[in-house]
């Protein structure tokens, strides 16, 4: 049997200490009752329109296109310790990958210093030559990061956080955590008496003032709006809750106008100045007079504005250079690099089989091994080994071998599980925790993150795309 | 506030006021229809609630018979028809979902909820089983998003283009719903028929037009009288506290309309505001003397011109 870790249950049936108080609770709790609550939740939860697009879904009458991504009751606990080290981390990696962000489009110093391959960054899709020298407030290009963490048993029965990924382009979820909260506190109440749980709803605020201090010089009073693709967007719930709740413009490509290097929304007064712009679109659709010619849901001339300084883009263009997954293996030696500590958080072992010899190590280990694609996103595009049938890895290994660069190779790594009421009872699903991170003058966040969960039974696929679901996440004040 | 903000709480407010009105006009069809009366006049009733929103054509090409079940169910559940209420409810929950972040929770989640439901009772046969009903909740959803609008948002302009595209809306309604009632007893009833029909005034289809805009009560308050045509025409046009009168709209979409005013507006308010003249010092004998079908032919085209003044000055992005 392969080695475990239950974030609630010890292997011999008792129960962590952070999870005892909550335990007792859910010991009292029939299975009829939560299940009336799981049936409350998705009645609000479609009430609230907390929905989500899947990319080619079909109409289903009445809802659309929209689908509820499911909602679990039970919590994610974190102890507080645990916490302050994985904060600590968190602000030491994404402080590293913004020094990084910024020399890769200035000097360049971790390339000649050899520690990065230069043809790697320069040649990468997702490397912007159009930011080389130009200087964003703060030095800070990734305002908003979204860092997937997951904890992973060894065979003693001991097990570690790692990073899977940065998400550093245009990360979601934060409402989820928000309204998972939210709905926690009016399902079960009660648990906010006996447990000691950090607040998360400041959030919003948070993030306001971020963006604000993200201003260019010389503007006191920012004019902020979220840019959003439009409302058949999948996150576009998470665009109009985050304006409302900063009590900011949610504008679309067409209200925005670019005059004299300035960009203006078209307002039922006249024209008026916008100074920051936290983008929920891709680099690629910004700007096509820059960047792809039809994309009609950005602004012609965005590009121009933001290199004069006069507009500052959150997160900035070219920050899919630092989150690629061919760079995902330098980064603790971006962490040693630019601040000469220790990396707190540890990264996937990895394989890049772009190296002759990780790719032979891939090749002989491909039913042990998770494959992803360099650039893949969302769960697509990858192999979970284990997982896989035969035909499936064969596939793979053509791929392969066509193109060895386009590949990195990683461990399967046996998630945690955390207990999760499904169908016949509770029973223990993987998770994963994504939590953001705010950066400009400093960095802030809110305590914990989304945790996500597998719903499928032994599925470690926890991609709402794919059949996740969510959970509220605590953690734990002392 | 954005232009494209604007427009979607304007059209937000205007099918969701489209809605709850044509809930009335079958609803109070629906009871008419229930009264001992010849095949005829019941198919002219029908007909006639086509003939307000205009689709006597679409309809045409989809049924044969303008009969009570076919009429209802092309406007309440038809998608294709698009006044529809099924069709009027997703666009306004449409137009609100894209500006969901402007509204309040609570309203939002109204516009929501009410879609949501509305669905949810069409599907399980509400429709079928007890029709005034169904058209009782459409009402009594609109009052409610109505309620929540004024009980919850900021006075402000995003206020203020919902309660302007609200009373754009009903002033246009209950003038098609006028227009069509007096011209179903034969012509242009004030205009061709003179002091020689009152007769055939039908206390029943006078009444039904006060009940379809919440006014038989009203009119009793205020005339304390048999019912007579002249009057529910003056009660349904010219009385200011009436809160579907034409004039009691018009009221509200100057005052509306001045609070957001702009640079390029002027004209629109201008022809807002002499409209509300006209009703403010119009007397209902004038009126019918030049014939009630051309004066509100007239006041439908006034209405739309405004419309049109609206979209060009504020929603259409410069």
């Amino acid at each position: 049997m392969k080695p475990g870790f239950d974030e609630m249950r010890l292997p011999d049936g008792g129960v962590r200490a952070h999870y005892g108080q909550y335990s007792q609770w859910l010991a009292t709790q029939s299975n009829e009752v939560m299940a009336a609550r799981r049936d409350e939740a998705e009645m609000i939860f479609r009430r609230v329109g907390i929905t989500f697009a899947v990319y080619g879904g079909k109409d289903e009458g009445s809802a659309g296109t929209e689908r509820l991504i499911p909602f679990d009751l039970i919590p994610r606990v974190i102890p507080a310790g645990e916490w302050r080290d994985m904060e600590m981390g968190l602000v030491q990696r994404v402080t590293a990958l913004n020094r990084f962000l910024h020399d890769v489009y200035h000097d360049q110093e971790i390339l000649k210093a050899g520690i990065i391959p230069k043809e790697q960054v320069i040649n990468n899709a997702q490397f912007r030559p159009e930011m080389i020298g130009v200087d964003l407030p703060h030095q800070v290009y990734s305002v908003i990061s979204g860092i997937d963490i997951v904890r992973a048993a060894h065979a003693d029965g001991s097990a570690t956080y790692y990073v899977l990924e940065d998400n550093l382009r245009v990360p979601s979820g934060v409402s989820y955590m928000l309204e998972n909260r939210k709905m926690t506190m009016r399902l079960c109440p009660e648990l906010f008496a006996s447990n000691r749980i950090a607040p998360v709803a400041h959030y919003p605020d948070l993030l306001l003032e971020t963006l604000r201090e993200m201003a260019p010089a010389g503007v006191n009073e920012p004019t902020v709006v979220v840019l959003t693709p439009g409302m058949h967007n999948s996150a576009y719930y998470e665009h109009a809750f985050l304006a409302q709740q900063m009590g900011i413009f949610l504008v679309e490509g067409q209200d925005l106008v670019v005059k004299d290097k300035f960009v203006y929304m078209r307002t039922t007064q006249g024209l008026r100045r916008v100074d920051v712009i936290n983008r929920r679109l891709d680099d690629d659709f910004l700007d096509p007079s820059a960047f792809r010619p039809e994309s009609t849901l950005g602004c012609a001339g965005l590009l121009e504005a933001y290199k004069a300084g006069n507009v500052t883009l959150c997160n900035a263009i070219g920050t899919g250079v630092a989150d690629d997954k061919s760079i995902y293996p330098y980064v603790p030696k971006m962490v040693e690099f630019y601040l000469g500590e220790k990396p707190i958080l540890q990264n996937v072992p990895t394989y890049m089989c772009r190296k002759p010899d990780d790719l032979k190590y891939v090749l002989a280990n491909l039913p042990e091994l998770v494959v992803k694609e360099v650039h893949g996103a969302g769960g697509y595009g990858m192999l979970v080994g284990p997982a896989a049938t035969k035909a499936e890895i064969e596939d793979f290994r053509k791929a392969l071998i066509a193109r060895p660069d386009n590949y990195i190779g990683q461990p399967t790594l046996s998630l945690s599980s955390c207990p999760t009421f499904v169908n016949n009872g509770i029973a223990p699903r993987h998770i994963d925790l994504r939590p953001f991170v705010l950066s400009a003058k400093e960095i802030q966040m809110v305590p914990g993150g989304l945790t996500r969960v597998a719903l499928k039974e032994g599925s470690l696929v926890v991609n709402s795309s794919q059949g996740g679901g969510t959970k509220d996440t605590w953690v734990l004040e002392d | 506030m954005l232009s494209r903000t604007a427009d979607h709480l304007y059209w937000m407010a205007r099918y969701m006021e489209r809605a709850e009105n044509t809930a009335r006009m079958l609803d109070i069809n629906y009871q008419t229809s229930l009264l001992p009366r010849s095949h005829d006049r019941a198919q002219a009733g029908w007909a006639g609630v086509l003939g307000i929103s205009e689709l006597t054509g679409q309809f045409q090409q989809q049924h044969n018979d303008a009969d009570a079940p076919n009429v209802m169910a092309f406007m309440v559940r038809e998608q294709e028809n698009a006044s529809s209420i099924h069709s009027c409810l997703r666009a306004a929950r449409e137009n609100a979902r894209a500006v969901r972040g402007t509204l309040t929770t609570e309203l939002w989640e109204t516009t929501n909820q009410t879609w949501i439901e509305f669905n949810r009772l069409l599907g399980q046969g509400e429709l079928e089983r007890d029709p005034a009903g169904l058209f009782e909740w459409v009402k009594f959803r609109s009052h409610l998003s109505r309620g929540v609008t004024l009980g919850t948002m900021l006075n402000d302009e995003a206020l203020h283009f919902i309660r302007a595209g609200t009373f754009l809306e009903r002033a246009d309604n209950t003038a098609r719903l006028l227009d069509v009632k007096f011209h179903a007893l034969a012509g242009d009833y004030f205009g061709s028929w003179g002091d020689e029909a009152a007769p055939e005034v039908d206390f029943y289809h006078w009444s039904a037009i006060l009940r379809s805009v919440s006014g038989f009560e009203i009119y009793r308050k205020v005339y304390r009288n048999v019912i007579r045509p002249d009057k529910v025409a003056e009660l349904l046009i010219l009385r200011p506290d009436m809160p579907r009168s034409l004039a009691a709209c018009l009221i509200e979409v100057v005052a509306n309309l001045n609070a957001v005013a702009n640079e390029q507006s002027g004209e629109t308010q201008r022809s807002a505001g002499r409209l509300q003249a006209d009703l403010q010092y119009g007397r209902i004998d004038e009126i019918l003397s030049t014939g009630l079908h051309a004066y509100l032919t007239h006041f439908l085209d006034r209405i739309n011109e405004i419309g049109a003044g609206v979209s060009r000055d504020f929603l259409v992005p410069v």
